[in-house]
């Protein structure tokens, strides 16, 4: 049975697309090396139409009405510009109620786009350009530490990375975020209250790192507006070590937290990245093997959920569980010293 | 292709759940169809793998593992058709439910008419309804427009007007539908689904041809006000979610491919073959079919050879449990757990669920929650399907179910389960079943893929079933009466081919179980007291022939609809026993 890798690597090389979610213009150039802020492509889309019925205004036909519309097609229109005009004392001129772009014009309407809103997309990690996706944004490659969790808020941004944590069970309380930690990325433990999370916001920082948080924290946690990065799951799980040690030992370095919305059908894991300078580019990561016996894995569900272990034994075909249920598992030797037979699905390689 | 050109192919049915990636043969033995073997492997559809290829050939190497014939050629390559040496297979057909929910638009005419049946056809697949339009909306025809464009739907369905009735209202929908596809960037562009005045198919064609991202225009389901006809309509949805699917996941075109098109969403197979079944076995009263899966919880009821068919992706026990409780109280799944387990644990595991949908409960505890999970869950669809039932088989108490000829249900978490009874347990709380009925379990998940094969081999789904291809659970008895707990509401006597018999006392609130082993038939007498009913009528008595099954004949007299005690300790003491009773722990 195939095997997914949870990337907890200190060296890798990492490719990412990074694309904008509405077509528009790339600004990046191939083989451009960027840094986390650089504006790799922009787009401007409107968040509102206003749709102008010439025709029932004028009480017209569609083709009458059409005779009368001065715009077209992508004209860029100010406030009050005319967009039609019949003359007469009793029929006033249709004027643009905003400023905005035709997008339609005929069957004696006209559809503007209004509220124009631009977006920037930043290129989000340290790298170099390796491929233009036309309209749609870059592909750039870095090597660093590489550290996949499983769930982000949404956002992404940068930062030194700050460890507020001794052990992969502590928890982060808000009386920890002080003035120093302003703009920083917070390594922190387990998120228990809204507080720490209302602590983030007020300084602000640039990032949280969590072991893990309380589901009933979720609406808040989708409302911040720096980036947070659960790496073990909802409920009190502690740090799995591999991560603790990992982003610890990389205290004090800048690190990119990329917790944008997971496709998981074509994305990749919420994840922080670490760069590194590096003499030789090391290998891209893969993302799955075969399970066999001596693979350090890690649980992604009870009766230890987030701890490591080696698998030590991969019996021929179903296992009955403690649960009950019969599947394909696993003997874990566990960090704590236990063995405990787990369904393959619920184990993941670290790699 | 005629059925009498392809009777002695033998085919391989794959199914692409959300969690679990299945390859099943149907073969020729002894000149009737019969289910082979069938092999499993999780679903590769999500990161890190991305490509449901890899889980279909895990599967069919499992499968190859237990038949001992080649169906992967080295290059990994289906072998097709089959060649002399016994490798390949001659055909291929395919479901799938795995994938995102399928973001709809719902657009008609009159709320309680159109637009309700555009909600039905859009129940009949994977769909999360995201915005809906008809006359009494209020909003101006920009803002509906923008209401489209922000909520970006994967799919719209048009409906209304009866055939040469109502249209400049309706085309007054369509240009806002128009316009809002042509502002979607081309490759998010939504499939769009016309099934409303057929008069007006010109005009759809012409302002939605170039727009949508691909448009199908069906038979009106609404021909005139008084019928419904989902029928046309649902295969047409069936296939646009199918190239919606194409375009999400990478690997469905390769099985659409395999399949030679004969690939389908698994619900909508699952439906086609209750109908199918309520039409052979000329059912008097209704079949029922559920499936408990992790994408979502499908539920297909025929009726009369007609079909309602229900899928609910926000009672799917994978990616979804994280919004479960937007449907339903804490409360109302904790009553289902046999342990003391704190709300707060429920709710976690709800979330971390969700990030890992196909993985398994690995301890007792997580068991427990996952079976409450699925009584919930499964009892949420099949209340909100129960409101769709034809008016004519609705029970005069709304809250009950009309009885049933058959309940036939699958899904892992029913099929895997612990044991063969608490799969029965978890569906008598559920469904909360009236009547007599036997009960099938569905271990292998086939009746979707008989749905599928069906299209190509009408003999197929036929020959399987008859030959056994579920397991059932034996035949339920399910008393309804007002009655204090511990009242004894009926007598039973079950007598056996050898002339031996069996008895039981029943009470208000016990669940009682007389054996009668898979194969066996009996004749059980039923003596209610008055105005009891077990079936035959309030305080009829009677005799009637049942089947056994891997439980046996399961008097079910806990109560309609059933009254968990409010007491925490006393309910889940009651719960142990009844997971006792029928022979789980």
């Amino acid at each position: 049975m195939l095997a997914p890798i949870l990337h907890i690597l200190p060296l890798a090389t990492i490719v990412r697309e990074r694309t904008l979610p509405v077509a528009g213009k790339v600004i990046a150039r191939l083989d451009q090396r960027v840094s986390p802020t650089d504006v790799v492509a922009e787009a401007n889309f409107a968040r509102e139409h206003v749709l102008l019925d010439v025709a029932r205004s004028f009480g017209i036909s569609a083709n009458a009405a059409d005779r009368l519309i001065k715009v077209k097609e992508g004209d860029r229109l100010t406030q009050d510009a005319l967009i039609a005009e019949r003359g007469g004392m009793f029929a006033p001129p249709i004027k643009a109620p905003r400023p905005g772009r035709v997008m339609v014009a005929g069957g004696g309407q006209v559809l503007m786009e209004v509220g124009d809103t631009r977006v920037e997309l930043r290129a989000g990690m340290p790298g170099v350009v390796t491929q233009i996706l036309t309209e749609r944004g870059v592909v750039i490659r870095t090597a660093g530490a590489l550290i996949q969790g499983t769930w982000g808020n949404g956002r992404i941004d940068n930062g030194l990375m700050v460890n507020l944590i001794d052990k992969p069970d502590a928890v982060l309380a808000p009386d920890r975020l002080d003035m120093n930690r302003r703009g920083s990325v917070i390594l922190g433990g387990h998120v228990r209250d809204a507080e720490t999370l209302r602590a983030a916001a007020e300084l602000p920082v640039r990032g949280l790192i969590l072991s893990s948080m309380l589901s009933s924290l979720l609406p808040m946690a989708v409302q911040m507006r720096f980036p947070i990065l659960v790496l073990d799951g909802f409920g009190t799980i502690p740090m799995n070590t591999a991560a603790f040690n990992l982003l610890t030992s990389n205290n004090g370095r800048e690190a990119t937290v990329n917790a944008e919305p997971f496709d998981r059908y074509n994305g990749n894991p919420p994840e922080v990245i670490i760069p590194l300078p590096v003499s030789h580019e090391p290998e891209e990561p893969h993302a799955y093997i075969p399970f066999s016996a001596g693979q350090r894995v890690r649980m992604r569900r009870a009766p230890h959920p987030g701890m490591l272990g080696t698998l030590t034994n991969l019996p021929d075909g179903l296992s009955l569980l403690p649960s009950g249920l019969r599947a394909p598992a696993g003997e874990v030797k566990l960090e704590n010293g236990a063995t405990v037979l787990v369904p393959l699905v619920n184990l993941e390689v670290v790699g | 292709m005629p059925t009498s050109l392809v009777q002695n192919e033998s085919i391989l049915a794959l199914e692409v759940g959300a969690a679990v990636t299945r390859a099943v043969l149907f073969d020729v033995v002894e000149g009737q169809y019969r289910f082979v073997a069938a092999g499993q492997a999780p679903t590769t559809a999500e990161a890190p793998f991305k490509d449901i290829g890899i889980g279909l050939r895990e599967a069919i190497e499992a499968l190859q593992a237990v038949t001992g014939s080649k169906i992967l050629a080295p290059d990994r390559n289906l072998i097709t058709p089959s060649q002399a040496d016994g490798s390949g297979v001659d055909a291929v057909v395919a479901t799938i439910s795995a994938g995102p929910s399928v973001k709809t638009v719902i657009v008609g005419l009159l709320n309680d008419v159109s637009l309700q049946s555009a909600r039905r056809l859009a129940q009949s697949t994977y769909s999360r309804v995201v915005e809906s339009l008809d006359l009494t909306d209020q909003r101006k025809p920009d803002q509906q427009l923008d209401g489209i464009v922000r909520s970006r739907p994967d799919l719209v369905i048009l409906t209304g007007g009866t055939d040469g009735g109502a249209s400049r209202s309706i085309l007054r929908m369509l240009e806002a539908v128009g316009l809002a596809c042509y502002l979607m960037p081309m490759e998010k562009r939504p499939m769009v689904l016309y099934a409303g005045n057929q008069n007006l198919a010109n005009d759809v064609q012409e302002l939605l041809g170039g727009h949508a991202g691909k448009l199908e225009i069906s038979h009106n389901v609404r021909p005139s006000l008084e019928t419904e006809d989902l029928g046309a309509a649902s295969r047409e949805l069936a296939g646009l979610v199918t190239k919606l699917r194409q375009r999400q996941i990478k690997g469905v075109d390769e099985l659409y491919m395999w399949s030679g098109g004969n690939l389908l969403p698994t619900a909508y197979a699952q439906g086609r073959m209750i109908r199918f079944l309520s039409r052979l076995y000329e059912s008097t009263r209704g079949l029922l079919s559920v499936n408990v899966g992790a994408s979502a919880t499908s539920v297909a009821a025929g009726f009369g050879g007609e079909l309602t068919l229900g899928t609910y992706p926000q009672f799917g026990l994978g990616e979804s449990l994280g919004g479960l409780l937007q449907f339903t109280e804490l409360d109302d799944i904790m009553r289902w757990l046999p342990l003391d387990i704190s709300p707060n644990v429920v709710r976690e595991y709800l979330s971390q669920k969700s990030l890992y949908p196909s993985a398994l409960p690995a301890t007792r505890d997580e068991q427990g929650i996952s079976q409450a999970l699925a009584r919930q869950a499964l009892y949420l669809a099949v209340r909100a399907l129960q409101k769709d039932f034809p008016v004519s088989v609705r029970a005069s108490r709304t809250e009950l179910m009309p009885p049933l000829d058959l309940i036939l249900a699958g899904g892992g978490i029913i099929s895997d389960g612990v044991s063969l009874g608490q799969s029965l347990l978890l569906l008598l709380d559920a469904i909360q079943p009236v009547g007599v009925m036997p009960i099938l379990i569905d271990q292998n998940n086939l009746l979707p893929l008989l749905g599928v094969a069906g299209e190509r081999n009408n003999y197929l789904p036929v020959q399987v079933i008859d030959s056994g291809a579920f397991i059932g659970l034996g035949t339920v008895i399910s008393v309804v009466a007002s009655a204090n707990y511990g009242d004894q509401v009926l007598r039973a006597r079950l007598t056996y081919g050898d002339g031996t018999e069996a008895r039981a006392d029943v009470k208000f609130g016990g669940l009682e179980i007389l054996p009668l082993l898979s194969g066996q038939s009996a004749r059980l007498s039923l003596q209610p007291a008055s105005r009891v009913d077990a079936g035959l009528g309030p305080g009829r008595s009677g005799a009637i022939p049942v089947t056994g099954g891997a439980v046996g004949v399961v008097i079910d007299a806990r109560g309609r609809p059933l009254k968990l005690p409010s007491d925490p300790v006393r309910r889940r003491e009651l719960i142990k026993k009844w997971y006792y009773t029928v022979g789980g722990s």
